[in-house]
């Protein structure tokens, strides 16, 4: 019995199969399986573009950018920069990009107040505040954000009064189911001395508090940098406005005979977007702030204690920056996320990207390819940039180990 | 105790102290209000203005949802002659549509009945202790099928009832089921394909995977409707509601498949190589050793991803379709109903937040239940 088995194991040895052979060995079979997948890959691709050019001669399309040039001939009720209805494609697709870049920042920006805040008092020990913030947070990240912002949007359009009885708040501020009226801002010529002295008081802080960083780990010696950095960061563009003869005024919105003039107007649906995206982001950034604090050990505070640091300064070179570790990976995502659902826009008729390139620019031109294409390629672009910055921040705040 | 009646500090013999309660300032009611409440300045200060905001927020509501509110009626109009709250006369009139969609009356049947065989294809995947757990197993796979048979019908003397008629809560569960079902497996292999040492694999899977995570649910959507029919052979056309569905599962099995990233680097190291030196193959190990620990410490973060997919299951109406927020928002052009948006969508927002509450409360339970340690 042994011998047959050894001698048909000797046979197969002796002729092999030169593919089972290949197949036997780890390294060309791992060559072999990744020649497989390309091939399959390329196989696919051709398989797919091949139908797209089919099917774009079949209906008589062609495949080009060219429509871009063409002239949008299409209104958009938020803009950034100037556009009319006979700018370009191109120019409306900007238009979108700095729409949806207008209401991702202001989101980013609110949604992390909002979180941290909301966090924080989760965290309290005030039973009362620490409990009514759960529901908030339980039900906010709960409900879809669709629904928060038709939610939010139907509010503002069906119980704000119309412009003519807007409900106003210091004469300076209209609420009203058009959009909301806030003062503008008007430089005047000498503004600019204020900006410059901004920008030395931020340097002036950075490099003081640099030097107040050397002086402590050489000396031991503590300056009050926060408050002096503050102190001069508003107190120099302050002093340098009210020399320079206080060169701002703010026109306010006044009522005119149908509607509000003058002053900054927002669209409900901006702000609809705006307040229903932090809101929502808010939740689930109060949640990551929570953990990311109760992450760090009890014994982190006491160990702190026990070299003499006082509070507020264990929360500051102790707990936080161990905190931030855990919280900014999470809140990088949420960041992303809300990005991405300021696509939803197009729900209430905010002219983000999709509403712009993606709807009426895709319907005028019939050119569903390219205009989907753009789409993706900007959101792919929108979200490695912020991935790239916060996985930046992340590596300069991350554990450094020897 | 003789002693008692002429000193005024009371004594007691040793092992004869009666047990009396803890003083108020340190247990109690009291001292739980004071501390918890009242404990410092800004404690006061939060205290006072959260119950400013609710005296002001809660009553308003309660009147409007319940007291001020009209159950019965036949039109917007007969519910504000009877109060000046919210018109649930609207929903409760509607509640076929909210739940059916456009299915027909007669077919409902079929709808009910996925419903209930939903639960007992789910039983074994989330209940250890299922009798027969491994046949059921097999009903579980073969779930997807029996449900497009139901709901699609044409075969098996069943009516043929057009996707298009699919709509309210049936579309949203689903789109956030199959998405979730049929990316499991999709997700498995790309987690398993980001971490392979061969590098065309695990850049393909990486590509995948950052495209995926990096584009909004809704313009994968908008490629379901105008793109999608473009890569197929011309003359060939196929349902909204299947290129929907396969966006919908891409979509899931890239959040999917980081998911289970995670549970795969969670497996200590010595588990692969513990699994190498018994000889077992790649496949072998990963099916007999790594994934069935991975997947089970992975099971929250799957729920999480299912809870996220089905509220993101309400973006269907931005192509068109009418889940059970579409159906509430098309409702309200009704002229007999007008203007009652508020409460079409306080109702949705109400629906949503009980389902995805109790799940989520599940996928604590599992995390508790599954967090055995290393």
């Amino acid at each position: 019995m042994t011998t047959t088995v050894d001698q048909r194991s000797v046979t197969a040895q002796d002729k092999p199969n030169v593919l089972l052979k290949l197949w036997r060995n780890k390294e060309t079979r791992s060559v072999i399986i990744q020649i497989v997948t390309m091939a399959l890959l390329f196989a696919f691709f051709a398989y797919i573009i091949n139908n797209a050019v089919l099917n774009l001669q079949a209906l008589g399309k062609t495949f080009s950018f060219d429509f871009l040039k063409e002239p949008a001939s299409y209104d958009i009720n938020q803009t950034l920069i100037e556009y009319t209805s006979r700018s370009s494609h191109a120019r409306a697709m900007l238009v979108g990009i700095l729409n949806t870049a207008l209401v991702a920042v202001c989101g980013v920006i609110l949604a992390t107040v909002l979180g941290f805040v909301l966090g924080v008092i989760r965290l309290s020990n005030n039973w009362l505040a620490s409990r009514i913030v759960y529901v908030f947070i339980e039900f906010t990240r709960n409900v879809p954000v669709l629904l928060h912002i038709l939610l939010i949007h139907g509010i503002m359009v069906h119980f704000l009064p119309l412009p003519k009885q807007a409900i106003s708040i210091g004469d300076a501020l209209f609420l009203s189911n058009r959009g909301v009226y806030a003062p503008r801002p008007e430089f005047l010529d000498g503004f600019g001395f204020t900006v410059a002295a901004f920008v030395i008081a931020v340097i002036g802080a950075m490099v003081f508090r640099r030097w107040a960083k050397k002086v402590q780990e050489d000396t031991g010696k503590i300056y009050p940098v926060f408050l002096i950095c503050t102190g001069v960061i508003v107190g120099l563009p302050l002093l340098v406005f009210l020399i320079s003869g206080s060169p701002l005024v703010w026109e306010l919105p006044k009522m005119g005979r149908f509607n509000l003039q003058g002053g900054v107007m927002m669209l409900p649906e901006f702000l609809a977007l705006w307040l229903a995206l932090s809101l929502y982001t808010s939740a689930f950034i109060a949640e990551i702030v929570r953990s990311g604090i109760m992450a760090i050990n009890k014994g982190q505070w006491e160990a702190a204690g026990a070299l003499g640091i006082r509070r507020n300064r264990v929360l500051q070179l102790v707990i936080i920056p161990q905190a931030l570790r855990v919280i900014i990976p999470p809140l990088a995502s949420q960041y992303l996320n809300l990005t991405k659902n300021s696509s939803l826009a197009i729900a209430i008729g905010y002219m983000d990207i999709v509403a712009t390139i993606g709807g009426i620019t895709l319907m005028q031109t019939g050119k569903e390819m390219e205009t989907m294409i753009i789409v993706l390629l900007i959101y792919l672009s929108f979200s490695l940039v912020i991935s790239a910055f916060m996985n930046w921040y992340n590596k300069r705040i991350a554990l450094v180990e020897r | 105790m003789a002693s008692t009646s002429t000193s005024a500090v009371q004594t007691y013999a040793p092992g004869e102290h009666p047990d009396w309660p803890a003083p108020s300032s340190v247990k109690g009611p009291v001292h739980w209000i004071k501390t918890n409440l009242f404990g410092s300045v800004t404690n006061t200060l939060l205290t006072l203005l959260t119950v400013y905001l609710l005296y002001k927020i809660i009553p308003a509501m309660v009147d409007w949802m319940f007291i001020d509110a009209a159950y019965t009626g036949a039109s917007r109009k007969d519910c504000e002659a009877q109060a000046g709250g919210a018109c649930w006369a609207f929903i409760g009139t509607r509640l076929q549509l909210f739940i059916y969609g456009f299915y027909p009356e007669a077919e409902r049947w079929r709808v009910n009945l996925t419903a209930v065989l939903l639960f007992v294809a789910l039983a074994p995947v989330l209940y250890d202790n299922v009798p027969h757990r491994g046949k059921a197993l097999i009903f579980t796979v073969l779930y997807p099928l029996i449900a497009g048979v139901l709901l699609v019908g044409g075969v098996f003397g069943l009516e043929y009832v057009a996707t298009d008629q699919f709509g309210g809560l049936m579309l949203n569960v689903i789109i956030g089921v199959t998405g979730i079902a049929f990316s499991l497996p999709i997700g498995i292999c790309l987690a398993l394909g980001r971490q392979s040492h061969l590098p065309v694999l695990r850049i393909v899977c990486v590509a995948f995977i950052e495209f995926i995570r990096g584009v909004p649910l809704i313009t994968l959507l908008f490629v379901a409707a105008v793109m999608l029919s473009y890569f197929v052979p011309p003359g060939t056309n196929f349902d909204l509601l299947i290129r929907m569905l396969i966006m919908v599962t891409l979509f899931a099995s890239g959040y999917m498949a980081e998911v289970i990233r995670g549970g795969l680097q969670a497996i200590p190291k010595g588990q692969y190589e513990a699994a190498d030196s018994m000889g077992l193959k790649y496949w072998q190990s990963m099916r007999l050793v790594v994934l069935p620990q991975a997947l089970k410490i992975s099971i929250p973060g799957i729920v999480n991803t299912f809870i996220a997919l089905y509220k993101d299951t309400t973006l269907v109406i931005v192509i068109g379709r009418l889940d059970i927020l579409g159906i509430g928002r098309s409702s309200l052009a009704d002229s007999k109903w007008q203007g009652l948006s508020t409460e079409v969508y306080v109702f949705v927002a109400i629906f949503f937040f009980i389902s995805c509450f109790l799940m989520s409360r599940y996928s604590l339970y599992l995390e508790k239940k599954l967090h055995t340690g290393h």
